[in-house]
């Protein structure tokens, strides 16, 4: 690969492979590098899924019959790791900011492309070494919180190599928010106000907060548990007089925010995917700025709602209930903003608008479940049982992955010119609403009733649901395969989209699809109302 | 416009019937079996209504949307250019504010009832010392009700198993045994990593920390026998590691108490 150190040829079409050829190379074109984040997290993702699938399996009868024990624990450990590490954060990170924060400040690239470059080239390594450490002693098996001691207890080296592939990741997402923000504050073009940046720059601008302030916790705490498991040091092993309640305090202080880190992005996507196909203009810009902001400045202080039932003082357990339930205010008012976005619309119903509604609702339903964890009393009945499990894939698939694949809906046609299939679309919202809903409803009813969760074996009367819950999964595995015929057929055949097939007004649609190198051909346009639907003929008064 | 807004009251007092019609008459949990229980299952009742009713408003507002506002075959243009309600959005940041700080208030309570909110780290029989510092659990007496009730047992938990020792007859056992209605007290720590201990039935779970002693305090209230389930990922078997509680009358648990009663042996 060829890199010239001259800034001004950084983006030089002649130094730089092309065509299909270029997704392989050191790029330092951030289109570029937003696709290799998603193909790369969604290669992931299938892994995870297959992770995901063989629980299941396991689960479909009461005994331990499908996998030895120890397996099943590294990989739900896998599951968990592949999945948040590798496929969520970085694609509603790295794959959707990358693309899109350029083109929505009005810049050519991110402000530090180089940066950008490494950050993304970190994931495949660190996630191959995640993957390929089952084949060394057997892969980490604590979990994806690996508490002391039993993270200390168990083969070292699945658990060293699980530490360093996660400091890995955590870097490269570090790497990714001090990019992000430093595009956002310093790249906006001239005359660009901020209030007037699309929503999902305000997303991220928030979630790259988080990440900077939180993850170098994780990576510290991290750092004391490997000399724990190889030096033999004290920090968390209560062998040696250290603390195992300590560690959970550091772990959740970057995993809570995580969850944001996970979910504000997304928010910022639905955002703009919206108030595009039912042509109305954000309802409520103002407030969803505030809001975004409220749940980065609350989501820093609500790390001990983990721990209800580990060592926590009775205060604590109440401040930390408190400051869990006022989340539900900022993220409500976000819901109602975008219901109130859909109201009085002219709604294309399509692959994009159902998964965005079917994100909606699956949200509202895991919100609601958090709003009543957050409750000591009612937590501490369902802790660490189904209920959680069922609660947060509520949010982070029901919500999240769910507004991955509408943003790929949406802007498909932005990155390859042609259309997605809307019949295959469909066909695949379909698939994954029902089987998703089957999967995990009953698992709230599981945990209510009994079942802890991460065990290979369980109580007989519980079959029957778990295997309803199974056949979910096994829709949800069906449902890959209209989206991946869908894309291939789409990528080659598909039907020319246009510059602009869904006449949308951010700026990203205002160049050609695909976009050239430098994201427009001349200067960037000044988009002052990137949500002005409704009044064009106001738009076109204000630019002349 | 008397029309819609009749039309919009009808649908809310069928959502508000229909989450109060499935919130007393669906159950979800389990058995009643301690003084904790029909506590936790006031407050779950509660909460289940109120999120019954967000939810199926919330369904129904994106599904009618979905339905009145598509985009027909006909339609050019763009819909309203509404770009915000001041008003509507100071309600619905109040309404939401009150609920949950109402529910905070109530939750509180609830925890209250259940003992939650008491000192635990003084004066407990079974200390090594009066200065150890013991956190959290659920206490649901003072201290000076379980020295007089005398039912102290303490929990040793270890890959991946449980044992419960009685001081007062010097003996352990494998399986838990208490008498029906009378306070017990379990002092709980890890010989090995973390695990948990929870009975569903009692709607009560604490985590069992080595090298950090914790407390548990319940009041069983019908006779049976219930799981004691492990609810914190603790190595290879840990869906195996379960036990038994046996709730059984006072003269039942005298009986077993007394058959497994070793004489105190002074070395």
């Amino acid at each position: 690969m060829t890199i010239s150190i001259d800034p001004q040829k950084t983006n030089n079409e002649s130094l730089q492979p092309k065509g299909w050829l270029r997704y392989f190379s050191f790029s330092l074109d951030h289109k570029v590098i937003g696709i290799q984040y998603l193909v790369c997290g969604f290669l992931f993702y299938l892994i995870g899924g297959t992770l995901a699938s063989a629980i299941r399996i396991e689960l479909a009868s009461p005994m331990s019959d499908f996998m030895p024990r120890d397996v099943y624990n590294q990989v739900l450990t896998l599951h968990g790791t592949i999945m948040i590490f590798l496929w969520i954060v970085p694609v509603v990170n790295g794959a959707f900011g990358n693309y899109l924060i350029p083109f929505y400040v009005g810049a050519r690239d991110m402000a530090f492309p180089r940066l950008n470059a490494v950050a993304f080239w970190l994931i495949p390594p660190s996630g191959l070494m995640l993957v390929a450490s089952y084949f060394v002693e057997g892969a980490a098996q604590a979990g994806w919180t690996a508490y002391p001691p039993l993270s200390i207890t168990t083969p070292q080296s699945g658990q060293i190599i699980w530490i360093l592939s996660v400091l890995l990741l955590g870097g490269s997402s570090i790497f990714g928010g001090i990019n992000f923000i430093a595009t956002i504050i310093k790249l906006r073009r001239p005359g660009l106000k901020l209030m007037q940046l699309p929503m999902y720059c305000w997303a991220m601008l928030g979630t790259s907060l988080l990440v900077v302030l939180s993850t170098p916790v994780l990576a510290g705490t991290l750092i004391l548990l490997s000399f724990d498991i190889i030096a033999n040091t004290g920090f968390f092993n209560p062998v040696l007089g250290g603390n195992v309640v300590v560690y959970q305090h550091l772990f959740w202080f970057y995993s809570h925010p995580a969850v944001y880190i996970m979910v504000l992005p997304a928010f910022g996507l639905v955002s703009e995917i919206l108030p595009v196909h039912a042509r109305k203009p954000l309802f409520g810009y103002t407030t969803m700025v505030f809001s975004i902001m409220g749940i980065v400045v609350l989501g820093l202080v609500v790390w001990a709602h983990h721990m209800f039932t580990s060592g926590t003082p009775p205060w604590m357990r109440l401040f930390f209930t408190i400051a869990t339930a006022f989340i539900a205010v900022p993220t409500g008012i976000k819901f109602f903003n975008w219901v109130a976005t859909l109201w009085g619309g002219k709604i294309s119903i399509n692959s994009a608008m159902l998964f965005s509604c079917g994100f909606i609702i699956n949200f509202v339903f895991g919100g609601i479940t958090g709003v009543a964890l957050a409750q000591v009393p009612f937590d501490i009945h369902v802790h660490d049982t189904y209920f959680v499990v069922a609660h947060f894939h509520y949010i982070v698939y029901g919500g999240t992955v769910f507004i991955i694949f509408s943003s790929i809906y949406h802007w498909f046609p932005k990155v390859t010119g042609k259309m997605l299939n809307e019949k295959l679309g469909i066909l695949h919202f379909i698939i994954t609403f029902i089987g998703f809903n089957l999967c995990f409803a009953p698992q709230h009813w599981l945990g209510l009733n009994g079942m802890p969760r991460r065990v290979a074996e369980y109580d007989p009367q519980f079959q029957f649901v778990n295997q309803i819950s199974s056949l979910g999964a096994l829709l949800m595995a069906i449902s890959t395969i209209p989206f991946l015929i869908n894309v291939f057929l789409s990528v080659r055949n598909g039907k020319y989209a246009g510059d602009n097939p869904w006449n949308a007004l951010t700026p990203e649609w205002l160049t050609s699809s695909p976009p050239p190198i430098e994201n427009w051909e001349g200067e960037a346009p000044l988009v002052e109302e990137p949500y002005g639907y409704g009044k064009e003929i106001l738009n076109e008064n204000k630019n002349i | 416009m008397l029309n819609k807004n009749f039309y919009l009251i009808l649908i809310i007092s069928l959502v508000f019937a229909i989450s109060f019609w499935i919130g007393f008459n669906v159950n979800l949990l389990p058995a009643e079996a301690s003084i904790n229980a029909p506590i936790y299952d006031e407050l779950f009742k509660i909460l289940f209504i109120i999120g019954l009713i967000i939810f199926i408003g919330m369904t129904i507002a994106v599904i009618y949307s979905l339905f009145k506002f598509r985009k027909r075959n006909d339609q050019i243009g763009d819909g309203i250019a509404l770009e915000g309600n001041l008003s509507l959005e100071i309600v619905w940041t109040i309404i939401p504010s009150i609920i949950v700080l109402l529910i905070g208030l109530y939750s509180y309570n609830i925890y209250d009832r259940m003992g939650g909110m008491k000192e635990l780290n003084h004066n407990h029989e079974m200390m090594s010392s009066n200065t150890e510092k013991i956190w959290a659990g659920i206490s649901q007496t003072s201290d000076n009700e379980i020295a007089i009730n005398n039912l102290s047992i303490e929990v040793s938990a270890m890959q991946f198993a449980f044992l419960f020792n009685y001081p007062k007859g010097n003996f352990i056992s494998g399986e838990l045994h208490v008498p029906v209605d009378q306070k017990v007290s379990m002092k709980m720590e890890s010989k090995d990593v973390i695990h948990a201990f929870w009975v569903p039935e009692f709607r009560i779970k604490q985590d069992i920390i080595p090298g950090q002693p914790t407390i548990l305090n319940f009041t069983p209230t019908k006779v049976g026998k219930y799981p004691i389930v492990c609810a914190e990922l603790c190595g290879p078997y840990h869906g195996g590691m379960r036990a038994s509680i046996i709730v059984e009358e006072e003269s039942d648990y005298n009986e077993w108490f007394n058959k497994n009663k070793k004489p105190e042996v002074n070395l």
